[in-house]
């Protein structure tokens, strides 16, 4: 019987070396019936997006801790754009100013979630803002 | 249409046609007969084995042999689905990232779905679009298996069993099994204690083949996944088996039970999706359940009587 089932790419790219935030990100979209494309640890966009394409993922979710999101976000956020991915989801968590939220978001980053965000409002935002595409 | 995207290289296409046969929607089979035409040209290799055997390094590793060689490579590795939830953690790719932005691979993750033999049951089709896509060769990654998941001796040309030193006594390795169905045995993180001890159970287990004349004899290798050593032996020993597959004539005998099993599995779905939707829509199924609550009727007759209602009796 046919079914769509949401794909979500988890990642972090840059340089930092603290994965336990996706991990628990990763684990919570499993349990929410998800299908997780984990990559790991020291993604560049380019691996992003690509793999992003290759595995056909409704949704990119990103862990940041490094600092560096405002340089690797948007860098992202091109490059889907150079592949005509822009249609993919981009979302962003970690330790993130409120301040620097609002250029993240003109920069196509959909949603930033800062630290203390549970994952159950993470999963109900990906619910209800995420429909696998038709 | 996807398929036409697809032959044109559209990698995009070829991912979205590939979660199109995963979610099994009615308008991925117009697209899979456009594409069966073109397929049966890449080399299919299984890589299966226990859980932390180290079946993703050496894929990666693989890849890179094979890139070294010019050859255009697929992966499909497969990660179990979460029976309670439906939701599945696919994390191959973590081992072979470097490989991400080469034109030259394609990876795909997919979830097991349900499915209990080691693959998914898109497994087959998946192949089948890397195979169209142009790749040379296509290799699969089996989930982290027991004894007994050995579907992938029916889905891929060559298949190696990666084995891990300290896994058990040399009676596990004459059981019944995963290591019935290796053409190749690798004895990963070999710089491990106990690794020649393992290779050699393996061995003296393989000994015991007796294989006929002119019957391929397989080999126990060491490779260290994680430092690239024993990869470039390997590689040659991949060729040599598919040499050996073309010569002997078995290449042609494996794409021939390669074909009836994908046959077979899409007669069996496509039956049951016939008959068991008719069945529920019409309220048949319904009757049967009430009948089988008051014992009115048995499984048996229940099954005997909707298939004499159909139209293949």
């Amino acid at each position: 019987m046919a079914e769509r089932r949401l794909r979500i790419l988890v990642g972090k790219p840059g340089l930092d070396g603290h994965d336990r935030g996706a991990k628990i990100i990763a684990r919570a979209f499993r349990d929410a019936g998800f299908e997780v494309i984990y990559t790991g640890l020291h993604q560049t966009p380019e691996q992003i997006v690509s793999a992003a394409i290759q595995e056909d993922v409704d949704l990119i979710a990103l862990s940041i801790l490094s600092g560096a999101h405002n340089t690797l976000l948007p860098a992202v956020y091109e490059l889907m754009k150079e592949k005509k991915a822009e249609d993919i989801v981009l979302m962003a968590g970690g330790v993130i100013p409120e301040t620097d939220i609002p250029g993240l978001k003109a920069a196509g980053i959909r949603e930033v979630f800062t630290p203390g965000t549970s994952t159950e409002t993470i999963v109900e935002w990906v619910r209800t803002k995420v429909t696998p595409r038709a | 249409m996807l398929a036409e995207r697809v032959l044109d290289g559209d990698v995009r296409a070829a991912a979205r046609l590939m979660r199109d046969i995963d979610d099994r929607m009615k308008s991925a089979v117009d697209e899979l007969k456009v594409l069966y035409p073109h397929t049966g040209n890449a080399f299919i290799i299984g890589l299966t084995g226990p859980p932390g055997a180290g079946k993703s390094t050496l894929v990666d590793q693989i890849v890179a042999g094979f890139r070294k060689k010019d050859l255009l490579v697929g992966v499909v590795a497969i990660d179990p689905t979460s029976p309670f939830s439906g939701g599945a953690i696919l994390g191959d790719r973590i081992r072979m990232n470097r490989h991400a932005d080469d034109a030259g691979v394609f990876i795909r993750s997919l979830g097991t779905r349900g499915a209990l033999g080691g693959l998914s049951r898109s497994t087959t089709d998946v192949v089948n679009v890397m195979d169209a896509m142009g790749m040379d060769v296509v290799i699969i990654e089996t989930v982290g298996v027991g004894q007994d998941e050995v579907d992938i001796v029916s889905a891929a040309h060559t298949t190696a069993v990666v084995m891990v030193p300290g896994l058990g006594d040399d009676i596990q390795a004459i059981k019944a099994g995963i290591l019935e169905i290796g053409d190749i045995f690798v004895v990963n993180k070999a710089d491990r204690d106990g690794a020649d001890r393992t290779a050699r159970e393996l061995s003296a287990m393989l000994e015991m083949r007796h294989p006929e004349e002119g019957e391929w004899f397989p080999q126990v290798l060491k490779t260290e996944g994680s430092r690239g050593v024993g990869i470039d032996e390997l590689i040659a020993e991949f060729d040599r088996h598919h040499d050996f597959l073309k010569t002997s004539g078995h290449l042609q005998r494996l794409t021939e039970e390669r074909n009836a099993k994908l046959f077979t599995d899409t007669l069996r779905d496509q039956l049951f999706e016939a008959v068991f939707g008719a069945i529920k829509e019409d309220g048949t199924y319904r009757q049967i359940l009430d009948g089988l609550r008051e014992r009115t009727t048995d499984p048996y007759t229940a099954v005997e009587r909707v298939l004499a209602q159909s139209s293949f009796s």
